[in-house]
């Protein structure tokens, strides 16, 4: 048999129902690939090979006792970015404010990714509460993309994507506020899809920008993707941003575009993503697909989105301030570190000392900005401001909508670049999520779909659609897909005895 | 001319509570003049008559009844924090002491 590291999702949940192969025997696989890549990749934070085995058991029995699989993908891996929370798990959003914290409660998306069978193998490597591009920001050190081990995975979900990549996971959980989900899959060859915000419950979900932050599936396929955007989406009581209407019919949109038909489809191209930002190879690899596309029955349009030029600047104006606000509740009182209390110490005293030995530059960097950006005399020039070009672009949005059924672009300006390039200035990381940040704004759906190589490094293409159609960006991605042999069959290096 | 001071960046950082190191204000102050003086761009905008958006889904004052349901475990939640005390989070000193 194939090694069972190389199958899709869909793939091992078939040969699990079908019992041609234990989820014990799927999971145990995937626990040895870890024991073999991982100290080359460090894409887990914590592995929980002793769960993981008693929930595949618990599904081999179910089997055993003659009960329908729980979803299609009953005994297939996943593994989860360590922002959403997992009962008696270590959560610490890769920040030593939070080591060790072990949470009495399961993220929504966790308790239905159980109660479908999917089984958990541990929590993945991101930028220190999801704020950056890279995976550096760890503080429990960084994540190397598994296609070249000098370079990065991309981020905040770096540890997700590179643990698909390396095969350590064919499933995986991240959340995206400005690209954290899709600038990682394009970089790692990988699939990455950002719901409509409000599709995914987020209680669970360790909050850093609130009005932007969405939790999505990761994969190799967009097939793979859609299955688990299906067992996690869906209305929650528990989250007053859920969105109470019925999930996008994603699996079937995949399935459908996977047949490679797209006529009638009018795809967008953004005007002011001018390709001066982006490296030559992404612009040439995007150039490549869209023509596919239009091969494939797309009628190609450009179409005006004047304020997406904004969208940077008023990006790190409002997801700084949110997480001003929303990172207050670490305080050294009810969860993780808390330092620097002697018999004389005040309370003020002990948490700020507790915060700065708890967080790192970039959280800091934010906070500091964020609370700038909401201070009295700033907060109309800068926090107000941004939200009305929020208006803006959400307007753009809307009317590019009138004329095509959904928007293309390059995920990222640029491939994968080396560790440490770009940390001494944090303005050069923040142009990775130059082409991803508008769709957070504005609230839709997109997905991150590979599209090529540019020098050997994997190139993504993103494809946005309106709220709630999440259908839609599916059925494109998959259409592209079909028209490619899977970049991470024959590319990737052997991990195995590598070391950094 | 700089955009934010390093007096500023103090007095953020205290307002924050964060006890940042000097080192850390020589850093902080220079990379938050730079994003600082990237962003400002957004004020080139023409937005005056433009209401802002806070949020993207089209609900408001979501409510549901209100029935008694469990909540977390006292003592599963309190094992997860730095300090207890009788069923209690146990804080440092928050007022002055009179001698």
């Amino acid at each position: 048999m194939t090694d069972l590291t190389t199958m899709s999702a869909a793939e091992l949940g078939r040969l699990i129902a079908a019992g041609e192969v234990s989820a014990v025997e799927v999971t145990q696989a995937h626990l040895d690939r870890i024991a073999a890549v991982d100290s080359a990749v460090h894409a887990f934070l914590y592995v929980d090979a002793e769960g993981a085995l008693e929930q595949a058991r618990a599904v081999d029995a179910a089997r055993a006792a003659g009960q329908a699989p729980a979803s299609p993908l009953a005994g297939v891996p996943v593994a989860v970015k360590d922002v959403i929370v997992t009962k008696g798990i270590p959560t610490t959003c890769a920040s030593k404010i939070l080591e060790g914290w072990r949470p009495p409660y399961d993220a929504t998306i966790v308790e239905r990714m159980r109660a479908a069978g999917l089984v958990m193998l541990g929590k993945t490597n991101m930028d220190e509460f999801a704020m950056g591009s890279s995976t550096e920001y760890s503080a429990f050190g960084p994540t190397y993309n598994p296609w070249d081990l000098s370079r990065i995975p991309g981020g905040s979900g770096g540890g997700s994507a590179a643990a698909l990549a390396a095969r350590e996971a064919p499933l995986a959980i991240g959340t995206d506020t400005g690209g954290s989900i899709r600038q990682p899959a394009a970089v790692t060859g990988t699939v990455g899809a950002k719901p409509t915000y409000g599709g995914v419950s987020r209680y669970g979900l360790v909050a850093f920008s609130s009005s932007l932050d969405q939790a999505g599936p990761c994969a190799r396929t967009v097939l793979d993707a859609a299955l688990l955007h299906e067992v996690i989406a869906g209305y929650d009581e528990r989250d007053s941003t859920s969105i109470p209407q019925p999930v996008p019919p994603v699996v079937e949109a995949a399935r459908r575009g996977a047949e490679g038909d797209l006529s009638g489809v009018r795809i967008g191209l953004v005007r002011e993503f001018s390709p001066e930002g982006a490296e030559p190879g992404v612009v040439a690899a995007l150039q490549t697909s869209v023509e596919t596309l239009a091969k494939l029955g797309a009628e190609i349009v450009e179409v005006s989105c004047p304020h997406f030029s904004y969208a940077l600047p008023a990006y790190y104006l409002i997801a700084p301030s949110e997480c001003s606000s929303n990172l207050a509740r670490f305080d050294g009182v009810r969860y993780g570190l808390r330092v620097g209390e002697t018999p004389d110490s005040t309370l003020e005293e002990v948490m700020a000392a507790t915060r700065d030995a708890g967080f790192g530059p970039e959280v800091k960097r934010r906070i500091i900005l964020g609370t700038y950006a909401l201070s009295a005399g700033y907060y109309d020039q800068f926090y107000g401001q941004a939200q009305k070009v929020r208006t803006l672009i959400t307007r753009d949005f809307q009317a590019a909508f009138e004329q095509v059924d959904v928007l293309v672009s390059a995920t990222t300006p640029f491939v994968a670049f080396p560790l440490g390039s770009r940390t001494a200035d944090p303005y050069q990381m923040y142009l990775a999520d130059l082409y991803t940040i508008p769709a957070n704004l504005y609230g839709g759906p997109a997905i991150s779909v590979p599209c090529g190589l540019s020098d050997g490094l994997p190139v993504g293409l993103q494809v946005m659609a309106p709220t709630m159609a999440d259908d839609r960006m599916y059925r494109i991605a998959a259409a592209l897909e079909s028209t490619q042999e899977p970049l991470l069959s024959s590319q990737v290096p052997t991990l195995e005895g590598k070391t950094r | 001319m700089a955009a934010i001071s390093r007096e500023e960046v103090a007095h953020l950082a205290r307002l924050a509570r964060l006890a940042v190191t000097e080192e850390e204000l020589d850093t902080f102050s220079v990379q938050l003049d730079v994003i600082l003086q990237s962003v400002a761009r957004i004020g080139e905008v023409a937005a005056t008559d433009i209401p802002p958006t806070s949020h993207s889904v089209p609900l408001t004052n979501v409510l549901r009844e209100d029935q008694p349901r469990p909540g977390l475990q006292r003592d599963a939640v309190l094992a997860g924090a730095p300090d207890a005390e009788d069923g209690r989070f146990r804080v440092p000193r928050i007022l002055d002491e009179e001698a």
